[in-house]
């Protein structure tokens, strides 16, 4: 069996050699007809499209070639016409690192790749997620006999390299984070990826594949593979696999399958799950002014996400704590669950960490709020979010500023990213508004806890190992407490790996949510002393 | 402002130590030869097998001790001199204290088995031993454990998660059936068969073969069969680790001779956890309690005695708990191996043989006794107050749900338990839906 798996393995890897291999294959050729329609809808300078119709049209190069001639020849043209007496300021490129490549030099780069994987989309498909995801799945599936009879099979997790910070970990690390700085900023280098997936979207909604389009792929596909992971992994536990297959179910359908449908009627593409402010778009003008315009089903979506934010969720944390949100519904966390879950054990559980947790939480919380109420603010006074506000800065900067930092390097790069070295929840921790707004009422008002079975704990600290979140189980466990902290994402993985049966996630009345019977836990205390110290 | 000095720094110590700097502004110092910092026993063999490091065993950051003011200091303790209230340490270092506590824990049985002391023989208790079986598993193609206890199959199971061949010797003729019900005994029995660890019942050590380098290389059993190994697990048990207590003049017998206030023959000393023993049991407990949770109350009592409010050790219902290999196993109240006169019991065992609860109660009175589960969690503090108020055996199987402690969605087994105790009973009782009036608010 572990030559099975060895060979799943092998099969997987050969998947994502060819995946990330074909970054760096292939050439591009700028045709007149790609470079007419491209430069007509992006660039005003004459002086661009004289030096770029002499040096890239008709001309063969890689990708990354073209990319910074582009880039050369649009700074070239910035410097031509800035030492002009009277500035054209319409013929400026306006250049910044991490929006120009997207925006500016990705289409002419997606337009103007040639090459095998062109012409071969199909097959570069199975050659890339074909293999990656059968492989996958035969070395997940091989486990069900390597770990023996069900049960906590964590064996060996602080010896390996990939999940104790090893060489395989600062791998998985580089290579995570490489790709989603290349996802996010740079998707210009992603093109043959991104035509892996491309008759996937073409049959899907009948539009060409975009780097998003790979992403949301990709996530499911990632998610599904290790969901098979999780139901051999605790087959033994009921709560496992029904949380796993429902947080599997609404990342598939409502962030992936539904929005690209909704596309295909030319609808909005909307995510039915994603609340604000972890959905920190959904105020933006040009949002609302696309819901605004898309009939009743945009009126109704717009009003979904404000009754999402405002009443079912509170109520939702009230009834089940925020649990039914983090572990059973996000997409943020189902990855987490997911890909992240053989990582877990490598969040930080000191007092440090736990402040340091606090402030950056609520910090992005504030931040959103503030951007958010910002972002209305103009909406309604009708100023335009690129005019300045107050210090030179406009809406447009805030906004801007809270997708750079908060929505792309910290939920994305940072966020999963540092999965292999920071454990599998340090967006859900550190960084998601919507975490830190439910945390707030989990914590104060919800019948939400993990029970301390009386005395029974060892503090063996199993609980606090695996928590993902960080929280140190056992400090409550060992002393008869039961759990009631914000940050607890009801994952369920500190009651499973309890040897003891100490811990239990449930929903009960709210009096004595936090109260310890210190009977069980110690000495048969004297009574009356108890209700003279009023316990 | 007294000085306490507590020898031993397990979890009976450090509670002692913890609930004195709640309850007073003494000076507390914790001696300890075995690690600077407390860390939690049990789970020394998650180290091994890799599901913990050693610092997450660990429930106190490095810098609580020096925020509450808790002295660590480490070394071993050689005399203790009563009379001039002090103690002295190996390195030559005296430490005067106002009150002491020992609480020096346990060590490994050896019953003088020839060869007990070669290479590659070990028992597995502290933090040493742990890592002198991490050197003597390294190419190790079989090990032996000898002794069929908690720890013995602990041990199994450490060496197992890293696939190294056992040979699991026991004395007994079924797994810990000193202890558990004989159902019972024999689910772990084939929980441990299921695993391919090679179980030996009734089967005793005889001699431990060395090697031409004084390193163990087979063990000899009493039925005559030689068993290659490296390692040679010696898991028989505890005893009170009290060596260095005898030349003084406190009083011993296996253990430390304390009363009910865990108090010795001397004033100001006193002892608590695998060490103590009571001169007189307490309800139907042994003398000598080798138990997580009695170290940690007998901590908490001694602590309220010496911070002046006089407290006798009152540990209230038995209860343990344990894990053998895959299997959950809880008790509380008494559970004996052999039924008592007075008692009866309901056994009932799921399909699977993987899961099943044992009820001890009074054949007359039907007062419910005690409760032995596998592979069902139950709820502590129900059981306790069923406990505290004499409740009848029909009573606890009708509100079985209350006490369910299994997470969410789990199957639940009420339904086929009590129709299993009305076939048996000719009694029609019906399983009461699951209130959390009454689990919660006692109702």
């Amino acid at each position: 069996m572990k030559t099975v798996k060895n060979i799943g393995l092998l099969i997987s890897l050969l998947g994502f050699i060819f995946f990330t291999g074909s970054v760096f294959t292939g050439t591009n050729k700028v045709t007149q007809e790609t470079f007419n329609a491209w430069s007509t809808s992006q660039v005003k300078s004459e002086f661009f499209i004289e030096k770029a119709q002499r040096e890239i049209v008709g001309q063969e190069m890689s990708a990354f070639d073209l990319s910074n001639k582009i880039i050369a020849i649009a700074k070239a043209s910035n410097a031509h016409y800035m030492e002009m007496a009277e500035i054209p300021w319409d013929k400026i490129i306006w250049l910044k690192w991490n929006k120009s490549s997207k925006d500016f030099v990705y289409p002419l780069v997606r337009e103007s790749a040639t090459g095998w994987v062109v012409e071969n989309q199909l097959l570069f498909f199975w050659l890339t997620f074909g293999l990656a995801i059968f492989g996958g799945v035969i070395a997940f599936g091989s486990e069900y006999k390597i770990l023996g009879p069900a049960g906590i099979k964590n064996n060996g997790i602080f010896q390996h390299a990939a999940t104790n910070r090893g060489w395989m970990g600062m791998f998985a690390f580089a290579y995570f984070v490489g790709f989603y700085v290349l996802l996010y900023f740079f998707p210009n280098y992603l093109v043959n990826p991104i035509l892996a997936v491309n008759p996937v979207s073409l049959g899907l909604s009948g539009n060409p594949a975009s780097q998003w389009f790979l992403y949301g792929f990709m996530y499911c596909s990632v998610m599904t593979v290790f969901a098979i992971r999780m139901f051999i992994k605790y087959r033994h536990n009921a709560y496992q696999l029904v949380r796993t297959a429902v947080v599997l179910f609404f990342q598939v359908a409502f962030a992936f399958l539904i929005p690209e449908i909704l596309v295909a009627f030319n609808k909005p593409w909307f995510d039915f799950k994603n609340a604000w402010p972890l959905n920190y778009t959904f105020f933006f003008d040009w949002n609302i002014n696309t819901l605004m315009n898309s009939g009743n089903l945009g009126l109704f979506m717009l009003i979904w996400g404000i009754v999402l934010t405002l009443i079912i969720v509170p109520v939702m944390v009230y009834f089940y704590g925020k649990r039914w949100y983090c572990s059973w519904v996000c997409g943020c966390g189902g990855l987490a669950e997911t890909l992240g879950d053989p990582y877990r054990q490598l969040s930080d559980k000191s007092l440090f960490s736990w402040k340091v947790e606090r402030w950056l939480i609520h910090g992005v919380l504030g931040f959103a709020i503030f951007m958010t109420a910002l972002t209305l603010y103009t909406y309604f006074a009708e100023i335009e979010t690129w005019r300045e506000l107050a210090f030179g800065i406009t809406a447009y900067d805030v906004q801007s500023s809270y997708g750079f930092f908060i929505g792309s390097i910290f939920s994305g790069v940072i966020g999963t990213g540092f999965y292999p070295i920071l454990g599998n929840r340090v967006w859900c921790r550190f960084g998601c508004p919507l975490a830190a707004y439910m945390g707030l009422v989990q914590k104060f008002k919800s019948r939400f806890r993990i029970t301390t079975n009386g005395g029974q704990c060892i503090s063996c600290g199993n609980c606090s190992t695996y928590c993902e979140q960080g929280i140190d189980v056992r400090s409550y466990a060992q002393k008869g407490q039961n759990i009631v902290r914000s940050s607890c994402v009801g994952c369920g993985i500190c009651s499973a790996v309890c040897p003891r049966g100490v811990l239990k996630l449930e929903n009960g009345p709210t009096e004595n949510r936090i109260d310890q019977n210190p009977t069980l836990l110690g000495n048969d205390v004297d009574l009356l002393e108890l209700i003279k110290n009023n316990k | 402002m007294k000085h306490i000095v507590i020898i031993g720094n397990g979890v009976s110590g450090v509670t002692a130590a913890r609930h004195i700097r709640k309850l007073s502004d003494h000076r507390v110092t914790i001696i300890s030869a075995e690690t600077k910092y407390f860390f939690s026993r049990t789970a020394l063999m998650y180290v091994f097998m890799g599901h913990m490091k050693f610092e997450n065993t660990q429930p106190y950051e490095n810098w609580f001790w020096k925020k509450n003011r808790i002295d660590l200091v480490e070394g071993l303790v050689e005399f203790i001199d009563t009379e001039g209230c002090k103690v002295v340490l190996r390195n030559g270092t005296e430490i005067l204290f106002d009150d002491l506590i020992l609480a020096t824990g346990s060590r490994p049985n050896k019953f003088g088995w020839p060869g007990q002391d070669l290479k590659g023989v070990q028992g597995m208790y502290s933090k040493q031993d742990l890592e002198t079986l991490e050197e003597n598993a390294k190419d190790c193609k079989r090990a032996v454990i000898v002794g069929g206890g908690l720890i013995g199959i602990e041990m199994a199971e450490m060496l197992h998660s890293r696939n190294i061949p056992v040979t699991f010797l026991v004395r007994e003729t079924s797994f810990w059936n000193g202890v558990l019900p004989k159902e019972q005994s024999e689910m772990v029995n084939r929980e441990i068969l299921e695993n391919h660890i090679d179980l030996r019942l009734s089967t005793n050590l005889q001699e431990i073969i060395s090697d031409e380098n004084g390193r163990a290389k087979a063990v000899l059993t009493d039925k005559g069969e030689t068993i290659e190994c490296s390692v040679v697990g010696l898991t028989a048990g505890v005893s009170p680790n009290i060596e260095f207590v005898k030349s003084s003049a406190i009083e011993t017998n296996r253990g430390v001779l304390v009363n009910e206030f865990l108090e010795t023959n001397i004033k100001n000393i006193y002892a608590i956890g695998d060490c103590a023993e009571q001169h007189q049991a307490i309800d139907q407990r042994r003398p000598i309690e080798a138990v997580w949770y009695t170290g940690r109350m007998m901590g908490e009592t001694v602590a309220r005695t010496i911070c002046g409010n006089r407290k006798a050790y009152k540990p209230g219902h038995w209860f343990n708990s344990a894990k053998f290999i895959d299997i959950e196993y809880q008790t509380y109240g008494w559970v004996w191996a052999q039924p008592k006169e007075n008692e009866s019991r309901f056994y009932w065992e799921d399909a699977t043989g993987k899961k099943s609860i044992l009820l001890n109660y009074d054949t007359k009175t039907r007062e419910f006794i005690g409760i032995n589960t596998f592979g069902i969690r139950l709820r502590h503090e129900r059981f306790d107050a069923w406990l505290n108020e004499k409740a009848s055996v029909e009573k606890v199987l009708v509100h079985l749900k209350d006490a369910n402690f299994d997470p969410e969605f789990f199957k639940s087994y009420e339904a086929a338990i009590i129709k299993k105790f009305n076939q048996e009973n000719n009694t029609s009782l019906k399983v009461k839906a699951k209130s959390w009036k009454r689990i919660f608010l006692n109702a």
